[in-house]
Order: C-alpha cells, then sequence, then structure tokens
C-alpha cells in the first residue's frame, strides 16, 4: 500500500465526515510532518494498539568507502526505531496461522 | 511527552479546520488502514517517511525467563519498520542539537 492508496482508503470510509481528496491529502501530510517533527525533537510517539517510535542511539564507528576502502570516521547519530503494539503483533501474526 | 493520537487531532484541528470529530476519525482511520494493510500481509510504503515490512519468522528455541525451562518460539510473521531517508536525515539533526 503507497502513500496514495492510503488516501483512498481513508477517503472512502468517512462514517461521519465529508472531506474531498485535497483534504485527506493534507491530512496525511499533517500527521506525518507532525510525527517526523515529534522524532526530530527526541519526542516518542505512542499510538496504543498500533506502536511507539523512539530513536536510538548509534556510537560514532569507524567506517569504509566501499568503493576505495578508505576508512571514513562516522559521527554518533541517532535513528528512529518501531517497535509494534500488542494489537498489531497480533493482528499481523493471527493471519500467517 | 510522547505525541500521542489527541494531539495529532488537536493539529488537525488547528492547522486544516478539521471538527474535532472529523479530526479524531481521520487520526483513527490513518492507523487502522495501516494495520489492515500489515494484517493482510501487504507493505505499506509511506513515501518521505518510511515503509513497514513484514517478514517471516521461522520457529526457534526460547527459555522462560522466570524457570529457566526450554520452551519453541514458534513461526510467526512480525512488523518491522524501515525509515526513509529524509525522515533518517532529519532525525539526525536531533543529536547534532543536543550533544
Amino acid at each position: 500500500m503507497t502513500r496514495s492508496e492510503l488516501i483512498d482508503l481513508i477517503l472512502q470510509k468517512q462514517p461521519h465526515s465529508q472531506l474531498n481528496p485535497k483534504d485527506v491529502d493534507a491530512v496525511v501530510k499533517t500527521i506525518l510532518e507532525q510525527m517526523t517533527a515529534s522524532l526530530e525533537r527526541g519526542e516518542r510517539i505512542e499510538i496504543r494498539g498500533f506502536g511507539s517510535f523512539s530513536l536510538h542511539h548509534r556510537p560514532a564507528r569507524m567506517g569504509r568507502n566501499p568503493k576505495t576502502g578508505d576508512s571514513v570516521p562516522l559521527e554518533s547519530k541517532y535513528v528512529p526505531h518501531f517497535k509494534p503494539g500488542k494489537e498489531l503483533r497480533e493482528r499481523v501474526n493471527q493471519s500467517n496461522s | 511527552m510522547a505525541l500521542t493520537k489527541a494531539a495529532m487531532a488537536e493539529k488537525l484541528f488547528t492547522e486544516l479546520g478539521l471538527n474535532k470529530r472529523e479530526a479524531k476519525e481521520m487520526v483513527d482511520r490513518f492507523f487502522e488502514e495501516i494495520r489492515n494493510a500489515l494484517e493482510n500481509n501487504e507493505q505499506v510504503k509511506l513515501s518521505g517517511f518510511g515503509n513497514f515490512d513484514l517478514r517471516e519468522k521461522s520457529e526457534r528455541p526460547g527459555r522462560n525467563p522466570k524457570t529457566g525451562e526450554e520452551i519453541p518460539i514458534s513461526a510467526r510473521r512480525v512488523v518491522t519498520f524501515r525509515p526513509g531517508q529524509k525522515l533518517r536525515a532529519r532525525v539526525s539533526n536531533y543529536a547534532g542539537n543536543n550533544e
């Protein structure tokens, strides 16, 4: 499922709203931007039944340029991490068994 | 403070002018449609943010941490998240600002 397919699905299922495609596009954009901005500030995201996003620290290390084989120092950094929530884990695994 | 669905609905209300009911409905649908796709074994690709992928894990040996008893961990399907370039780049700013 792509972003535009997600927008179409949300559009089709609006029991209490009558938003048009442009509105729903803005909704998805706003949600994703808010999530990104939150992580950018080092703030966690917690969505019950879906999961949580947080940052994991990666210490500085020596890397290599794969083309030349030269050693390159890489600075420590933070990377986004997602931990699926209970409902998501169960629903995904249920369809497996 | 962590970002929650309530704060997301509030943002849709203040920024896009949705009413409170619409805003809550949109946030709920957003996450429910992603869960639905994953439940149907479909990868979810949100350009600029990241991909939710599915992985099949085969059975492996495990242990009850309390009793030490050996019990196999059954084969299962799990969700993994691969952040996109844009999200990675913006998050890596965090270290710069705080360390």
